[in-house]
């Protein structure tokens, strides 16, 4: 039976950053402004269905893992409705404000925890603060083989035979497992859950650790552990405006713009 | 104690050259270098690679490490790290530069964790602080909404460089540098993973990257059908054919187009952007672009507060006569 993890992040809802949250340049914070809410890392949900893909094909056990503060328990339930048969939460102040770095470690002593595993899956990078090397460095403080940008994964015999994407097309690559295998948007959509998984998650429990439970060294974790140190948040100024050809009709703003862009020499 | 010292530049070869973004790390390792009063060296890894290093010293190196081995041919994981790993503590630069490529975006932070440092990726804008000297590594954050400035206190530190972001430094073949030939030293069996097949994307016509006119494509376009209406401009402009992610996803065109933070990243003169939103996830990989024109029924959509022209209106009315003007204006009836 194949042992699967699954790491996941909540974020703020992507969709919202550009309306309604507030980059401080002097303090440096990100400050939500009221309503937002949390959803799962979308490249996560992708990390996801890949696990679900290999439970579907192979006899298989999912847990899902994340790391946090005030985890929103409702954002959880999705994920949980559509497959996964465990939920472990690393949920502590300490874990907080970490990067890369002070995350990683954190997931990989869990997963240390945890034993057992065939197949670690992770997104390529969250859509919060995109830094995209949390998989990464849990294959590396673990010793594991790992394999980005997965798009199709075939398992046989232990080993995983990899399609990843590459800048001009993609490669297969193999690997014994155990393996860490991140994912970016090719690999596909997660499925919708169903109303009896919804209802099923609900009574869903969850693991929760604290540092104490899985031996991290406390001076290595979230803020205090951090390697890469925020100096500066800004915004780009945006320099410029959009020149809207009006026009009464969408046919005529097409040889409007038509003509406009000739003028402007664009067209030539 | 012995002191970090340096910048180096790890080159990619394509086609044999080196890679557009290797000239441009060159280039942005040469300032930061020159502000450092250090060096700046080359590394070029792989199998066959000697020849290049007379390139990468004619676009700024003073040093090039060369570390030519068979089982370097195809990058990989273990075995790249391995040997950028005895490098690093070799030489210990102060400042390793990475293109934000398909082998970059893995090495970097592998390299990193490996070290016991610290690494920033898809940076677009570097700098030394001069109070501390420090490299002070910007890189967009929050889906591209936001910059975020990064330092790291520990050795080396390490940045991956957004393409088509430094512009890279003429090329001067009388330049005169060092070439100091390394040995890879690999044991095959620490190579965990094996490249089974290598496949090249199949584009028709002019690649995304080099495209002078790109019309893109976002979830109003509704159908594959519908893409096919943007491939005829795009023929006409002797462009190429981009999309947002949606169009993606629901399969009507290839992942290969996909333009955006997690996707490509385009600089072409005209980018005509149809039933785009605009997020910034998307746009982070085309605001490179001369000139943006936007197609969008939706007045309030993000892409009308980025773009230079807009049309608020359906684009299944506007572009078809769109189309027709610029194929009699071409055909010189215009």
């Amino acid at each position: 039976m194949m042992k699967i993890i699954v790491c996941i992040k909540e974020v703020i809802d992507p969709n919202l950053a550009a309306t309604s949250l507030e980059f401080d340049s002097v303090s440096n914070k990100v400050v939500p402004l009221p309503g937002v809410w949390l959803v799962i890392n979308p490249l996560d949900e992708r990390a996801l269905e890949a696990a679900l893909r290999i439970k579907d094909a192979h006899d298989g056990e999912i847990t899902v893992i994340t790391l946090g503060v005030n985890l929103d328990r409702h954002v959880l339930r999705k994920p949980m409705a559509i497959g996964p048969d465990e939920l472990i939460l690393l949920e502590d102040e300490a874990f907080a404000e970490g990067d890369s770095w002070s995350t990683a470690y954190a997931l990989a002593m869990a997963i240390k925890k945890i034993g057992n595993y065939d197949l670690i899956f992770c997104g390529r990078q969250a859509a919060d603060w995109d830094a995209g090397q949390v998989g990464l460095g849990v294959a590396e403080i673990l010793g594991l083989p790992s394999i980005t940008v997965a798009k199709k994964i075939d398992i046989t015999d232990g080993k995983a035979r990899v399609e990843r994407v590459t800048d001009d097309g993609h490669e297969v690559v193999e690997v014994t497992l155990p393996a860490l295998i991140t994912v970016g948007e090719e690999i596909g959509e997660l499925r919708s859950p169903t109303m009896a998984g919804m209802i099923a998650a609900k009574k869903k429990g969850a693991i929760i650790w604290k540092p104490a439970d899985i031996g991290v060294e406390p001076s290595q974790i979230g803020t205090t552990g951090r390697r890469l140190k925020l100096v500066k948040l800004f915004q780009p100024v945006h320099e410029g405006k959009c020149e809207i050809i009006e026009s009464e009709t969408p046919e005529e703003a097409a040889i409007s713009l038509f003509q406009r862009l000739k003028e402007a020499k664009i067209l030539k | 104690m012995a002191e970090y010292k340096n910048v180096i530049v790890c080159c990619e070869v394509k086609e044999g050259k080196l890679t557009p973004i290797t000239t441009e790390l060159l280039s942005c390792g040469k300032r930061l270098s020159d502000d450092l009063g250090e060096e700046l060296g080359a590394v070029l890894v792989g199998s066959n690679v000697t020849d290049f290093a007379k390139e990468a010293i004619a676009f700024g190196a003073h040093k090039v490490y060369v570390i030519d081995d068979s089982l370097l041919a195809d990058y990989q994981t273990d075995s790249y790290v391995l040997v950028m790993e005895k490098l690093a503590k070799q030489l210990m630069p102060r400042i390793i530069l990475l293109g934000q490529t398909s082998t970059g975006r893995e090495l970097a932070p592998k390299l990193a964790f490996r070290l016991g440092t610290a690494a920033a990726l898809d940076c677009v804008e570097l700098a030394i602080d001069p109070e501390s000297r420090l490299l002070l590594q910007t890189k967009p954050v929050w889906g591209g909404n936001a910059l975020g400035t990064f330092i790291c206190e520990s050795y080396p530190q390490i940045a991956t460089v957004r393409a088509k972001t430094m512009s890279p430094l003429e090329r001067d073949d009388s330049r005169q540098g060092e070439v100091i030939a390394i040995d890879a030293s690999l044991d095959s069996s620490a190579i965990r993973t094996k490249v089974l097949e290598k496949v090249p994307e199949e584009v028709r016509g002019i690649k995304l990257e080099d495209a002078k006119v790109i019309v893109s494509g976002g979830r109003g376009i509704g159908s594959a059908e519908g893409f096919k209406q943007l491939e005829e401009l795009a023929k006409i402009l002797n462009g190429a054919v981009g999309a947002s992610t949606p169009p993606c996803d629901n399969g009507w065109v290839p992942f290969g187009a996909r333009i955006g933070l997690t996707g490509k990243t385009v600089t072409p003169d005209l980018y005509i952007a149809v039933a785009i939103s605009g997020s910034s996830q998307h746009m982070s990989g085309c605001s490179g672009a001369k000139n943006i024109v936007a197609i969008n029924k939706d007045a309030n959509a993000n892409i009308f507060k980025v773009a230079h022209f807009g049309v608020v209106g359906d684009w299944k009315k506007v572009l078809p006569i769109f189309t027709e003007k610029i194929k009699e204006f071409l055909a010189g009836y215009g």
